[in-house]
């Protein structure tokens, strides 16, 4: 199993480090030739929208990954993933990969002082911390997906079929269970490929 | 300031990690930095070149150009305040900045004491040219940490040695045994808990971003090459012949800052880089102020 990891911009080397403590190997995705590995599996990681979305595009990794998203790689995207992901900004007119049936507010808690930690629980997986930085929030889903997690009535975890979608920052916790939980896709999507 | 807001704070400078924030002195600046993939702009009335040919005393931003800024963009938006001038902090606090920088670019506002930045929520950067600089600023409060470099002048060689000073230091305390790190907390007049973190971790507990002189794509991948975690830019933007060319740019040398090719296609054809000017034809380097 083989994990891509964007690294246009933001805090991929925290998903890195939590992927690697998992044993899984990563490898980074920053130019067009590193497309040209195989991988089962991506991670969007968290920074900011408008600077991974516009590198994405312009570095020439668009529209491979956007297709192959589209055919069920297993994606875990968090904080700017889950705004890279999502077919509707509440806020902002620019849409990116548009994959996840969600409407999705930007800075949906304002400004740094209202980043915040919480434990909520999560589907499946008990209680679990979270960190919202700058944060989205999930304002409606469409049919098929699934809510993972609310804070204080807000969606803020989401799943449709491959598609795994936070506006929080699990990376940045010691707690491995949503790595894991995104890992167990990327097995069911290789064996089923298979 | 309570734990969990310092740990968000630092976790704030950790999402702007590989990429670029621009100085800006308008919206509309802004805007043009933020199409062009910056990850957050400096608010401020002046860019460092000006206010060094302005000279004079240079001071915190208008708050309403400031909230202007805040209003034409997405991205987080960063203010500086004087060295030590703890009021104008709580100015900019007041008006909900995702960032303060408490700046040598300005005239200093008390030339022994730095803000108590853990009296405040929002977080603060702070340049250092040094590791003991840096873990002074960091027991501070400050949870971003930038080279001094030496501001609107185009110039890397001080943002150049101030990067390569901190990493031959934090070398030095890695190679150390264990029980020479209360002679080194003494020595770099640091509380011990600092020096241990980097003797076990290899690097500053906060993100660490180049600042000072960045002029061009291959300056800031000079910088990341150098183990900058990111750049800010100030002058180098805005006092160049195409903005928005050179701001993609850097934006993209910073991403790919180890693919040589790709540096000289980003390099081509990017108009007059700012006028610099070398340390020697200075008179005043602001790197010098607060210590």
């Amino acid at each position: 199993m083989r994990i891509a990891v964007s690294a246009v911009q933001g805090a991929f080397i925290e998903h890195e480090q939590m992927l690697s403590s998992l044993g899984v190997e990563c490898f980074e995705l920053r130019q067009r030739a590193d497309l040209l590995r195989s991988f089962d599996g991506l991670v969007l990681p968290g920074g900011e929208s408008t600077v991974q979305g516009k590198l994405l595009r312009e570095l020439d990794m668009f529209d491979e990954l956007h297709q192959q998203i589209r055919a069920g790689l297993p994606v875990l995207g968090t904080c700017a993933g889950l705004i890279l992901l999502a077919e509707q900004l509440s806020n902002d007119p620019n849409v990116y990969f548009g994959t996840l049936p969600v409407t999705v507010r930007r800075n949906a808690y304002g400004r740094q002082l209202g980043s915040f930690y919480a434990e909520e629980s999560f589907q499946g997986q008990g209680v679990v911390p979270m960190k919202f930085i700058r944060a989205p929030y999930i304002e409606s889903v469409r049919e098929g997906v699934e809510i993972m997690a609310r804070v204080e009535g807000n969606i803020v975890a989401v799943r449709y079929h491959n598609q795994l979608g936070l506006s929080f920052h699990p990376e940045l916790c010691s707690d491995t269970r949503i790595h894991q939980l995104f890992l167990s896709l990327v097995g069911q999507g290789s064996s089923s490929a298979a | 300031m309570e734990q969990s807001r310092y740990e968000l704070n630092k976790e704030l400078a950790q999402m702007l990690k590989g990429g670029v924030i621009m100085d800006v002195t308008t919206p509309e600046q802004a805007k043009i930095a933020e199409a062009a993939g910056a990850c957050a702009v400096m608010a401020l009335e002046r860019i460092p070149a000006d206010i060094r040919a302005a000279g004079g005393v240079s001071r915190m931003s208008d708050p309403k150009m400031i909230k202007g800024i805040q209003n034409a963009v997405s991205i987080p938006v960063m203010a500086k305040c004087r060295i030590g001038h703890f009021v104008e902090a709580q100015i900019l606090e007041a008006i909900e900045i995702d960032y303060i920088d408490e700046s040598e670019v300005l005239s200093p506002a008390d030339d022994i004491y730095h803000i108590d930045k853990t009296k405040f929520k929002v977080p603060f950067v702070c340049g250092s040219r040094d590791l003991g600089e840096a873990l002074r600023r960091i027991n501070e409060g400050a949870s971003m940490i930038r080279t001094k470099g030496e501001p609107g002048t185009g110039d890397i060689v001080q943002a150049v040695r101030h990067m390569r000073l901190m990493n031959a230091e934090i070398a030095k305390i890695v190679s150390m045994r264990e029980d020479e790190l209360f002679n080194e907390a003494k020595e770099l007049q640091v509380p011990y808990d600092l020096v241990l973190y980097v003797h076990q971790h290899g690097r500053l507990p906060v993100v660490n971003f180049a600042a000072g002189g960045v002029a061009t794509p291959a300056d800031a991948a000079l910088m990341m090459q150098l183990g900058a975690e990111g750049v800010f830019v100030g002058s180098g933007i805005f006092k160049s012949g195409n903005p928005e060319k050179r701001a993609a740019a850097i934006v993209k040398a910073v991403t790919n800052f180890e693919d040589k090719e790709m540096l000289a296609a980003l390099s081509e054809d990017l108009g007059e880089a700012m006028v610099g000017i070398n340390e020697q034809e200075i008179e005043l380097l602001m790197a010098e102020r607060g210590r």
